[in-house]
């Protein structure tokens, strides 16, 4: 219980931090670069979930993230949705999608699990880009309504970025603690075992594919009117699927605080090296840091602080 | 609190075209020591997939305490009280032995309360098997005859009624197989009914107080073990004509 308030406490302080930071008079571009930060610490948060609680490695997570912007798009073509709609509009609708690829797992395990999702986010992407209401191949321009919070939209999504990592590492937080939690690792060791043991596998599947295609769509629903132009090329970017895997395995699968500290680190790193030496570095660094931790430190970050301590 | 009946009418089941199991009947009476051997391939695994729910059936009907299971999935197959344990064991590698424990104790035995009190009886649990020691290590560091104990050990923490045991025993010394004997007799004393499949004969004649034997998926004898050594279908099965 203790720690539970001490939980509900840190997240309070740090969406308080959050709103003075916006509040500060600094550089737009930070906050435009801490909002990308923040959405891979939702974006591998939410991954982790599925991929590092139940072990279902998603390759699909642009089609989920894209699937939460294209529904944002839709809603703002049509009624001029206000922006807690869209955020839950493309939650909803990606965790559609999530429940959908749980029922996949009756019959795809490992491997054969990921090239399905990998397929899915091609296929959705050509949907999408034949879609003209959407824009179709050839993008659409948002248009940001007028006089937001904070005065500025950049501080403004900032802000609710804030908020939604706060969200997504609660709920993992709460999922990992729970008896849900304990079940879906019981399964990621052994699945046939957990069903014996009594663990309704299915049933946790489908809720761990859910949750973590809920926070995709979540993560990804601000995205148009961050960057105002979207196409299909974009929102689909193989950088997230790629991001949201490397994050986890970077910073530690098996606890939420792995993604956060593996989002923070290559989030920034990577937003560094796009000022400082090249965009098109990006995904250098992520490959090369991915490969070096899979080969020395399989257990991320998290796993190199507490080996020392014996177990 | 003797429970655990189990009857298994016509049971079939197809791998595409091979028919595994071709209409087996039997009924393991509640509180019974019930053996199940045959040689390799005749269908002793598969039977017990069935009976667990890990695999459909093609025809034929399962019941359980008089209730059909034939159709529901095998976690409310474990709730019920059908447990099985693996012949390879399965551990929850991540985890350590206690946690292995506290799974089916949470999900299987209805013990959602608190997990101070599963963690407790996890612990009374492997002290009745004999691994308190290795309570707080994870399985990779446990050998041969431990990883059966746990395997035991986390079918008991799911409260069976009925215990199928699938090759337990296979590939420990006699010392080790009379350890393990020791603990199923104890389990079928407290009321839980138990089927045996192994190929380590000494055991199961040992143990069962009624054995069938199956052969290319049809049961082709059924009696006490003394009946069982004299039958001459038995012998053919097993060593040819």
């Amino acid at each position: 219980m203790v720690r539970t308030g001490g939980g509900l406490l840190v997240s309070l302080a740090v969406i308080v931090g959050g709103i003075l930071l916006a509040s500060l008079r600094v550089n737009l571009y930070f906050y435009f670069a801490g909002y990308v930060v923040l959405q891979y610490v939702v974006v591998a948060t939410a991954w982790n979930i599925l991929g590092g609680y139940a072990g279902y490695v998603n390759f699909g997570t642009s089609a989920f993230f894209a699937l939460g912007a294209y529904t944002a798009i839709f809603l703002i073509e049509a009624f001029r949705a206000p922006l807690p709609v869209l955020i839950l509009a493309g939650g909803l609708v990606s965790g559609l999608l999530g429940l959908g690829i749980g029922y996949l797992t009756l019959r795809l395990k490992g491997v054969f699990f990921s090239i399905a999702t990998l397929a899915l986010s091609v296929v959705l992407q050509t949907l999408i880009m034949n879609w003209d209401y959407v824009g179709g191949a050839k993008g659409v321009t948002v248009i940001r309504p007028g006089s937001p919070l904070f005065g500025n939209w950049v501080r403004l999504l900032f802000t609710v970025m804030v908020g939604l990592a706060v969200a997504a590492v609660t709920v993992a937080w709460i999922i990992e603690r729970s008896w849900v939690g304990r079940g879906l690792r019981a399964l990621r060791d052994s699945e046939e075992a957990a069903e014996c043991m009594g663990v309704p596998t299915l049933r946790l599947k489908l809720f761990a594919t859910t949750i973590s295609g809920f926070l995709l769509g979540v993560a990804g629903a601000p995205f148009p009117y961050y960057v105002t132009y979207v196409e299909p090329s974009s929102a689909f970017n193989l950088d997230y699927a790629v991001n949201a895997l490397a994050m986890p395995m970077i910073g530690g699968t098996t606890t939420w605080i792995g993604p956060v500290i593996g989002a923070v680190l290559l989030g920034t790193a990577q937003q560094v090296a796009t000022v400082t030496i090249s965009s098109e570095l990006n995904l250098l660094i992520v490959g090369v840091v991915l490969v070096a931790f899979v080969v020395l430190a399989p257990e991320g970050i998290v796993g190199l602080v507490r080996r020392p301590r014996g177990r | 609190m003797v429970g655990g009946r189990l009857e298994v009418e016509g049971l079939t089941k197809r791998f595409g075209g091979f028919t595994a199991l071709n209409g087996v009947s039997l009924d393991v009476k509640s509180g019974e020591r019930f053996g199940l051997i045959g040689p390799n391939g005749s269908g002793k695994t598969t039977l017990i997939n069935c009976v667990s729910g890990a695999l459909s059936t093609d025809g034929g009907r399962i019941r359980f305490e008089g209730r059909d299971i034939t159709a529901i999935p095998a976690h409310q197959r474990t709730r019920l009280g059908v447990v099985r344990s693996f012949q390879i064991p399965k551990p929850f590698i991540s985890m350590t032995v206690l946690e292995n424990l506290v799974i089916p104790l949470e999900y299987a035995a209805g013990a959602r309360a608190e997990r101070a009190d599963c963690a407790a009886e996890a612990m009374d649990i492997l002290r009745t098997i004999g691994l308190e020691s290795k309570a707080h290590t994870r399985p990779a560091g446990l050998t041969q005859i431990e990883m059966r104990k746990l395997e035991l050990a986390r079918a008991m923490a799911a409260k069976p009624k009925l215990l199928i045991s699938d090759e337990a025993m296979a590939g420990l010394s006699s010392g080790e197989v009379d350890d393990i004997l020791t603990i199923l007799f104890r389990l079928n004393e407290r009321g839980i009914t138990i089927i045996m499949i192994e190929h380590i004969m000494r055991a199961v004649m040992r143990f069962s107080e009624r054995i069938i034997v199956l052969d290319a998926g049809e049961p082709i004898a059924e009696g006490t073990p003394n009946e069982i050594v004299r039958n001459s279908a038995v012998e053919k099965a097993y060593l040819g004509e």
